[in-house]
């Protein structure tokens, strides 16, 4: 198929010390940072979910291949889902291959991000652990680190008396529940500050050219040729989307949506591989820094990673319903609390200020579903499941490729949503997920 | 927290037995294309709204069961037993 690239190309204005002092001595206030548009009928591609994947696959489209008449298109405001509520890790040692060569390109794209989009996304590269309580794990961490070392990727086992170095404030004694054996240690993994990956690449897209609707929610797919109802289904083609301000023309539509990934592809007939669970989070009172490395344990069902301001922040694994309620349950609290105790016993005093959840596209492989569907012009980045944020610049880029050149790059040829009907599912649950 | 009406048990924490998620019919394995068995075996309906989904009442009676669930508001709809007919049970249908 293939795009034909725009004229409107232009970086986005510079973010700089000088700027800030000429501005501050000046008393001048500074632009918006994006527009906000008036709502256009015709497009060449339609973004469905203004989070990292959708933003940064319209900052591609423009950057990389000069298409800049695109729309993204959100319920809520940018960042409002997954983007918005994850805990802002990073990291890329997987356990396949494939998941290797993906997370390590998002790694690249993430440390020079900054740079590229001129706004400072606070990338701390603080390493990362993944602890081993149980011999079967540590054998999972030592076959991770070989895949990993094949790669190029700085990944290794460690033993307890090098954990206790890397953070004394971890019991790595061996009259606990559940000892610490030993652990992966991925010195490239960090944390980032995730709202500004979505403001970056809103800003860095908007200076393009590329329309950003908020609170534009998407009601229905319009579809042609297909074999269900309204043409839509397999072998149809899309034709736009109707939203809550109107309808929208656009050859190309793309489902960038987390959480609401199958009630979107429903809209065009399209059947996905996912079920959408909530994951709960939870963050601290403020303390004095402690923890220098994200702490991640699969046995017991937590990461931890403490922030610039001093708070602990914690994840879980997901809740085990598929619901698309975002409450929070004591279950979740009680657990986490007994678990974060169980590996760092000195931080019972410390208070919990708040808890939130975020959807989370679980699918059967615990890998993604990228590329074209069976309805031609509808493409999907989905599936993301607990593990979207840090996979977000590579698949932007990716998608962004995908959809100009009409063909699935090589990178993400491993994750089309046909592999489920082949029957060739690529199984990251190794090194996915905490909960397995 | 939501309280699962188990046919035999009555309200039972969810947290506390097995979910096991949306209920399809299953194509007859001896038959069925694998592109057919695969689509069974993976591909969800995932709906915001109303779903018949399997429970496994595995700390309890240890029956399988079925329920119908709103996925959003969490409301739930009597819980029927497989085979069984609607009103024909005996839980608690809070």
């Amino acid at each position: 198929m293939g795009l034909i690239p725009g004229s409107k190309t232009k970086p986005p204005a510079k973010y700089s010390a000088a700027g800030l002092l000429w501005r501050g001595l000046r008393k001048q206030s500074w632009p918006r940072v994006w527009r906000e548009p008036e709502f256009k009928d015709t497009y060449d591609v339609v973004i469905i979910g203004g989070g990292v994947h959708g933003l940064a696959t319209a900052y591609y489209l423009a950057a990389n291949h000069g298409i800049t008449n695109v729309a993204v298109v959100d319920k809520q405001y940018l960042g409002s889902g997954g983007s918005g509520r994850n805990t802002a890790i990073v990291r890329s040692n997987y356990l396949t291959p494939e998941g290797v060569a993906f997370y390590d390109r998002s790694l690249d794209l993430y440390n020079s991000m900054s740079n590229d989009l001129n706004l400072n996304v606070m990338f701390s590269e603080r390493g990362h652990l993944t602890l081993a309580h149980t011999d079967s794990a540590l054998r999972t961490m030592n076959w991770r680190a070989e895949v990993n070392k094949l790669q190029g990727i700085n990944s290794s086992v460690i033993t307890p008396a090098e954990i206790k170095k890397l953070a004394p404030s971890l019991d790595v004694s061996t009259d606990t529940r559940y000892p610490i054996l030993g652990a992966l240690y991925h010195p490239p993994g960090g944390t980032i500050r995730h709202d500004a990956v979505v403001w970056g690449y809103a800003r860095g897209a908007d200076a393009y050219g590329v329309d950003l609707y908020q609170k534009t929610e998407v009601l229905d797919i319009l579809c042609d040729g297909g074999d269900g109802p309204d043409g839509k289904g397999p072998g149809g083609k899309v034709t736009g989307v109707r939203t809550s301000r109107g309808d929208i023309h656009a050859p190309i539509v793309v489902n960038c949506t987390a959480g609401w990934a199958s009630t979107i592809a429903s809209m065009a007939g399209v059947l996905l591989p996912i079920t959408t669970h909530p994951l709960q989070a939870a963050v601290t009172e403020p303390v004095k820094t402690f923890l220098p490395t994200v702490v991640v344990s699969g046995s017991l069902h937590v990461y931890v990673s403490q922030t610039d301001r001093g708070e602990l922040v914690f994840g879980a694994s997901v809740d085990p319903v598929a619901t698309y309620n975002m409450g929070g349950t004591l279950e979740f609290t009680e657990e986490l609390a007994g678990h974060v105790l169980e590996l760092m016993p000195g931080i019972s005093k410390m208070r919990l200020l708040r808890q939130w959840a975020g959807l989370c596209d679980m699918t059967p492989d615990y890998s993604p579903v990228m590329g074209p569907t069976p309805v031609d012009g509808f493409y999907v980045d989905v599936g993301w499941g607990t593990y979207g944020f840090k996979a977000g610049p590579v698949s932007g880029e990716q998608m962004a490729a995908c959809v100009a050149n009409g063909a699935t790059p090589d990178l993400i040829k491993p994750f089309e949503l046909s592999r489920f009907t082949e029957g060739t599912l690529v199984g990251e649950k190794g090194a996915a997920a905490v909960g397995h | 927290m939501l309280l699962v009406p188990c046919p035999n048990c009555g309200p039972v924490n969810a947290a506390d037995i097995t979910y096991n998620g949306e209920s399809h019919s299953r194509p007859d394995p001896k038959t069925c294309t694998p592109e057919e068995w695969r689509t069974y075996l993976y591909l969800r309906e995932n709906p915001s709204g109303w779903l018949v989904e399997n429970w496994y009442c595995s700390s309890g009676c240890r029956k399988h069961f079925k329920l119908e669930r709103h996925t959003l508001t969490g409301e739930l709809r009597e819980p029927l037993l497989p085979g069984s007919k609607p009103g024909a049970t005996k839980g608690d249908m809070k």
